[in-house]
Protein backbone atom coordinates (compact mmCIF):
# COMPACT_ATOMS: atom_id res chain seq x y z
CA UNK A 1 0.00 0.00 0.00
CA UNK A 2 3.06 2.57 0.92
CA UNK A 3 4.62 1.27 -2.04
CA UNK A 4 1.83 1.83 -3.99
CA UNK A 5 1.15 5.67 -3.11
CA UNK A 6 5.14 6.52 -3.15
CA UNK A 7 5.18 5.15 -6.77
CA UNK A 8 1.99 7.13 -7.88
CA UNK A 9 3.18 10.14 -6.20
CA UNK A 10 7.26 9.10 -7.90
CA UNK A 11 4.88 9.27 -10.90
CA UNK A 12 2.89 12.08 -10.74
CA UNK A 13 5.65 14.41 -9.94
CA UNK A 14 7.71 13.41 -12.97
CA UNK A 15 4.59 14.05 -15.28
CA UNK A 16 5.05 17.37 -13.37
CA UNK A 17 8.33 18.25 -13.94
CA UNK A 18 8.38 17.21 -17.42
CA UNK A 19 5.16 17.96 -18.66
CA UNK A 20 3.59 20.92 -16.23
CA UNK A 21 5.98 23.21 -14.82
CA UNK A 22 7.57 25.51 -17.02
CA UNK A 23 11.07 26.15 -18.07
CA UNK A 24 13.28 28.43 -16.56
CA UNK A 25 14.24 31.16 -18.50
CA UNK A 26 17.81 31.62 -17.15
CA UNK A 27 18.82 28.02 -16.81
CA UNK A 28 16.28 26.31 -19.56
CA UNK A 29 15.86 22.26 -18.78
CA UNK A 30 18.84 21.56 -16.66
CA UNK A 31 16.85 23.57 -13.86
CA UNK A 32 14.21 20.53 -13.27
CA UNK A 33 17.25 19.20 -11.55
CA UNK A 34 15.71 21.04 -8.73
CA UNK A 35 12.84 19.38 -8.57
CA UNK A 36 14.08 16.06 -7.57
CA UNK A 37 17.38 17.60 -6.43
CA UNK A 38 16.16 20.00 -3.42
CA UNK A 39 13.88 17.16 -1.98
CA UNK A 40 16.61 14.43 -1.72
CA UNK A 41 18.78 17.01 -0.17
CA UNK A 42 16.11 17.29 2.30
CA UNK A 43 15.23 13.82 3.06
CA UNK A 44 18.74 13.38 3.44
CA UNK A 45 18.58 15.82 6.50
CA UNK A 46 15.34 14.44 7.88
CA UNK A 47 16.73 10.77 7.80
CA UNK A 48 19.79 12.09 9.81
CA UNK A 49 17.44 13.88 11.97
CA UNK A 50 15.32 10.67 12.34
CA UNK A 51 18.69 8.63 12.93
CA UNK A 52 19.78 10.61 15.85
CA UNK A 53 16.27 10.54 17.43
CA UNK A 54 16.36 6.77 17.74
CA UNK A 55 19.71 7.13 18.90
CA UNK A 56 19.03 9.25 21.48
CA UNK A 57 15.54 6.80 22.14
CA UNK A 58 18.26 4.39 22.27
CA UNK A 59 20.82 5.85 25.10
CA UNK A 60 17.28 7.19 27.28
CA UNK A 61 15.50 3.85 27.00
CA UNK A 62 18.07 1.56 26.51
CA UNK A 63 15.43 -0.37 24.06
CA UNK A 64 17.83 -1.92 21.51
CA UNK A 65 15.36 -1.77 18.42
CA UNK A 66 16.32 1.91 18.49
CA UNK A 67 19.56 0.98 17.11
CA UNK A 68 18.56 -1.13 14.12
CA UNK A 69 15.97 1.92 13.30
CA UNK A 70 18.84 4.57 14.31
CA UNK A 71 20.63 2.12 12.12
CA UNK A 72 18.38 2.10 8.58
CA UNK A 73 17.92 5.99 8.86
CA UNK A 74 21.21 6.69 8.59
CA UNK A 75 21.92 4.24 5.84
CA UNK A 76 19.39 5.64 4.02
CA UNK A 77 20.13 9.16 4.93
CA UNK A 78 24.04 8.58 3.34
CA UNK A 79 22.15 7.19 0.13
CA UNK A 80 20.25 9.83 -0.38
CA UNK A 81 23.17 12.70 0.62
CA UNK A 82 25.04 10.50 -2.29
CA UNK A 83 22.22 11.01 -4.66
CA UNK A 84 22.67 15.09 -3.52
CA UNK A 85 25.84 15.42 -4.24
CA UNK A 86 25.58 13.62 -7.41
CA UNK A 87 22.74 15.12 -8.62
CA UNK A 88 23.90 18.57 -7.72
CA UNK A 89 27.37 18.40 -9.01
CA UNK A 90 25.54 17.81 -12.51
CA UNK A 91 23.54 20.57 -12.28
CA UNK A 92 26.22 22.79 -11.48
CA UNK A 93 27.90 21.20 -14.30
CA UNK A 94 24.99 22.29 -16.36
CA UNK A 95 24.54 25.96 -14.44
CA UNK A 96 27.89 27.28 -13.57
CA UNK A 97 30.22 24.77 -15.82
CA UNK A 98 32.14 23.18 -13.04
CA UNK A 99 30.98 19.84 -11.40
CA UNK A 100 32.53 20.55 -8.32
CA UNK A 101 33.78 24.12 -6.12
CA UNK A 102 35.90 23.88 -3.22
CA UNK A 103 35.38 27.42 -2.57
CA UNK A 104 31.70 27.11 -1.76
CA UNK A 105 31.28 26.60 1.94
CA UNK A 106 27.51 24.90 1.12
CA UNK A 107 29.00 22.50 -1.11
CA UNK A 108 32.15 21.51 0.96
CA UNK A 109 29.64 21.18 4.23
CA UNK A 110 27.64 19.12 2.61
CA UNK A 111 30.17 16.97 1.51
CA UNK A 112 31.65 17.08 5.53
CA UNK A 113 28.28 16.03 6.58
CA UNK A 114 28.01 12.69 3.93
CA UNK A 115 31.52 12.52 4.83
CA UNK A 116 30.94 12.14 8.77
CA UNK A 117 27.93 9.86 8.31
CA UNK A 118 30.25 7.50 6.05
CA UNK A 119 32.64 6.95 8.57
CA UNK A 120 29.84 6.00 10.68
CA UNK A 121 29.82 2.46 8.92
CA UNK A 122 33.14 2.34 9.47
CA UNK A 123 32.88 2.97 13.49
CA UNK A 124 29.97 0.51 13.82
CA UNK A 125 31.63 -2.24 11.55
CA UNK A 126 34.93 -2.08 13.29
CA UNK A 127 33.03 -2.81 16.71
CA UNK A 128 31.30 -6.06 17.60
CA UNK A 129 27.61 -6.97 18.19
CA UNK A 130 26.23 -5.54 21.35
CA UNK A 131 25.24 -2.92 23.69
CA UNK A 132 28.70 -1.32 23.16
CA UNK A 133 28.79 -0.88 19.63
CA UNK A 134 25.02 0.20 20.36
CA UNK A 135 25.94 2.66 22.57
CA UNK A 136 28.55 3.85 20.56
CA UNK A 137 27.06 4.19 16.93
CA UNK A 138 24.40 6.27 19.12
CA UNK A 139 26.39 8.99 20.55
CA UNK A 140 28.06 9.09 16.95
CA UNK A 141 25.02 9.80 15.10
CA UNK A 142 24.04 12.22 17.93
CA UNK A 143 27.16 14.31 17.41
CA UNK A 144 26.81 14.45 13.53
CA UNK A 145 22.79 15.98 13.93
CA UNK A 146 24.80 19.41 14.25
CA UNK A 147 26.39 19.12 11.20
CA UNK A 148 22.71 19.32 9.53
CA UNK A 149 22.29 22.92 10.64
CA UNK A 150 25.15 24.02 10.06
CA UNK A 151 24.78 22.60 6.36
CA UNK A 152 21.71 23.74 6.03
CA UNK A 153 21.59 27.36 7.47
CA UNK A 154 25.72 27.53 5.12
CA UNK A 155 23.16 27.97 1.66
CA UNK A 156 21.30 31.06 3.23
CA UNK A 157 24.59 32.48 5.04
CA UNK A 158 27.14 32.13 2.70
CA UNK A 159 28.71 35.66 1.35
CA UNK A 160 30.06 34.20 -2.08
CA UNK A 161 26.23 32.65 -3.38
CA UNK A 162 26.50 30.79 -6.58
CA UNK A 163 24.59 28.17 -4.76
CA UNK A 164 20.95 29.09 -5.49
CA UNK A 165 18.49 30.58 -2.47
CA UNK A 166 15.21 29.93 -3.85
CA UNK A 167 13.24 29.81 -0.33
CA UNK A 168 14.01 33.27 1.24
CA UNK A 169 11.78 35.05 4.01
CA UNK A 170 9.68 36.57 0.92
CA UNK A 171 8.41 33.51 0.45
CA UNK A 172 9.77 30.70 -2.30
CA UNK A 173 11.19 32.93 -5.46
CA UNK A 174 9.19 30.75 -8.39
CA UNK A 175 5.80 30.62 -9.74
CA UNK A 176 3.01 29.00 -8.29
CA UNK A 177 3.21 26.08 -10.75
CA UNK A 178 6.69 25.40 -10.11
CA UNK A 179 6.40 25.51 -6.35
CA UNK A 180 3.36 23.33 -6.83
CA UNK A 181 5.78 20.67 -8.62
CA UNK A 182 8.11 20.99 -5.78
CA UNK A 183 5.94 20.38 -3.06
CA UNK A 184 4.47 17.17 -4.73
CA UNK A 185 8.30 15.96 -5.38
CA UNK A 186 8.50 16.69 -2.08
CA UNK A 187 6.16 14.21 -0.75
CA UNK A 188 7.03 11.78 -3.23
CA UNK A 189 10.84 11.24 -2.64
CA UNK A 190 9.74 11.30 1.31
CA UNK A 191 6.81 8.59 0.76
CA UNK A 192 9.69 6.92 -1.27
CA UNK A 193 12.39 7.44 1.80
CA UNK A 194 9.61 6.03 4.24
CA UNK A 195 9.17 3.32 2.23
CA UNK A 196 12.49 2.04 1.23
CA UNK A 197 13.00 2.87 5.32
CA UNK A 198 10.17 0.26 6.04
CA UNK A 199 11.38 -2.15 3.82
CA UNK A 200 15.00 -2.26 4.96
CA UNK A 201 14.34 -2.72 8.36
CA UNK A 202 11.71 -5.01 7.94
CA UNK A 203 14.46 -7.22 6.11
CA UNK A 204 17.18 -6.40 8.55
CA UNK A 205 14.84 -7.54 11.67
CA UNK A 206 13.87 -10.49 9.70
CA UNK A 207 17.36 -11.25 9.52
CA UNK A 208 17.84 -10.76 13.11
CA UNK A 209 15.22 -13.43 13.88
CA UNK A 210 15.84 -16.01 11.83
CA UNK A 211 19.68 -15.96 13.35
CA UNK A 212 18.23 -16.14 16.76
CA UNK A 213 16.17 -19.37 15.98
CA UNK A 214 18.57 -20.60 14.03
CA UNK A 215 20.78 -20.36 17.21
CA UNK A 216 18.09 -21.73 19.20
CA UNK A 217 17.24 -24.82 16.68
CA UNK A 218 21.20 -25.94 16.72
CA UNK A 219 21.51 -25.82 20.65
CA UNK B 1 20.36 16.42 -27.71
CA UNK B 2 21.31 19.43 -26.42
CA UNK B 3 23.41 19.84 -23.48
CA UNK B 4 20.65 21.01 -20.86
CA UNK B 5 18.94 17.78 -21.98
CA UNK B 6 22.31 15.59 -21.48
CA UNK B 7 22.41 17.26 -18.20
CA UNK B 8 18.87 16.74 -17.40
CA UNK B 9 18.79 12.88 -17.82
CA UNK B 10 21.67 11.98 -16.43
CA UNK B 11 20.68 13.73 -13.25
CA UNK B 12 17.27 11.05 -13.74
CA UNK B 13 19.02 8.58 -14.52
CA UNK B 14 21.08 8.60 -11.75
CA UNK B 15 18.43 8.71 -9.39
CA UNK B 16 16.69 5.94 -11.45
CA UNK B 17 19.48 3.73 -11.56
CA UNK B 18 20.34 3.94 -7.62
CA UNK B 19 17.08 3.56 -6.18
CA UNK B 20 16.13 0.51 -8.75
CA UNK B 21 19.87 -1.10 -7.52
CA UNK B 22 18.57 -0.36 -3.63
CA UNK B 23 15.30 -1.90 -4.45
CA UNK B 24 16.81 -4.94 -5.90
CA UNK B 25 19.35 -5.76 -3.39
CA UNK B 26 16.92 -5.46 -0.75
CA UNK B 27 14.52 -7.95 -2.80
CA UNK B 28 17.61 -10.07 -2.94
CA UNK B 29 18.15 -10.13 0.47
CA UNK B 30 14.29 -10.82 1.09
CA UNK B 31 14.65 -13.87 -1.31
CA UNK B 32 17.12 -15.30 1.00
CA UNK B 33 15.47 -14.35 3.71
CA UNK B 34 12.44 -16.61 2.40
CA UNK B 35 14.65 -19.87 1.49
CA UNK B 36 16.37 -19.73 4.69
CA UNK B 37 12.87 -19.37 6.60
CA UNK B 38 11.44 -22.70 4.36
CA UNK B 39 15.02 -24.24 5.77
CA UNK B 40 14.74 -23.74 9.22
CA UNK B 41 10.74 -24.68 9.15
CA UNK B 42 12.38 -27.93 7.25
CA UNK B 43 14.36 -28.46 9.87
CA UNK B 44 12.34 -27.72 13.11
CA UNK B 45 9.61 -30.24 11.36
CA UNK B 46 12.25 -32.90 11.36
CA UNK B 47 12.96 -32.22 15.08
CA UNK B 48 9.58 -32.75 15.96
CA UNK B 49 9.28 -36.21 13.90
CA UNK B 50 12.58 -36.98 16.10
CA UNK B 51 11.01 -36.35 19.18
CA UNK B 52 7.70 -38.01 18.33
Amino acid sequence: MLAALAAMLVGSSLVLVFFVAPEDADQGLSQKIFYFHVPIALTAYACFGWGAHKALLLLWRKDERYDLESFVAIHQGTIFGALTLATGSIWAKASWGHWWLWSENQLVLFLVLFLFYSAYFMLRFSLEEGPRRANISAVYALFGIVLVPVSFLAIRLAENVIHPTVFTREGPQMSGTMFFTFCVAWIAITSLAYTLYRLELLGKRLDSNLRELREALSS
Amino acid sequence: MSSGEKYLAAAYAVIFVTVLVYVAIIAAKLTRLERETAELARLAQARRHERG
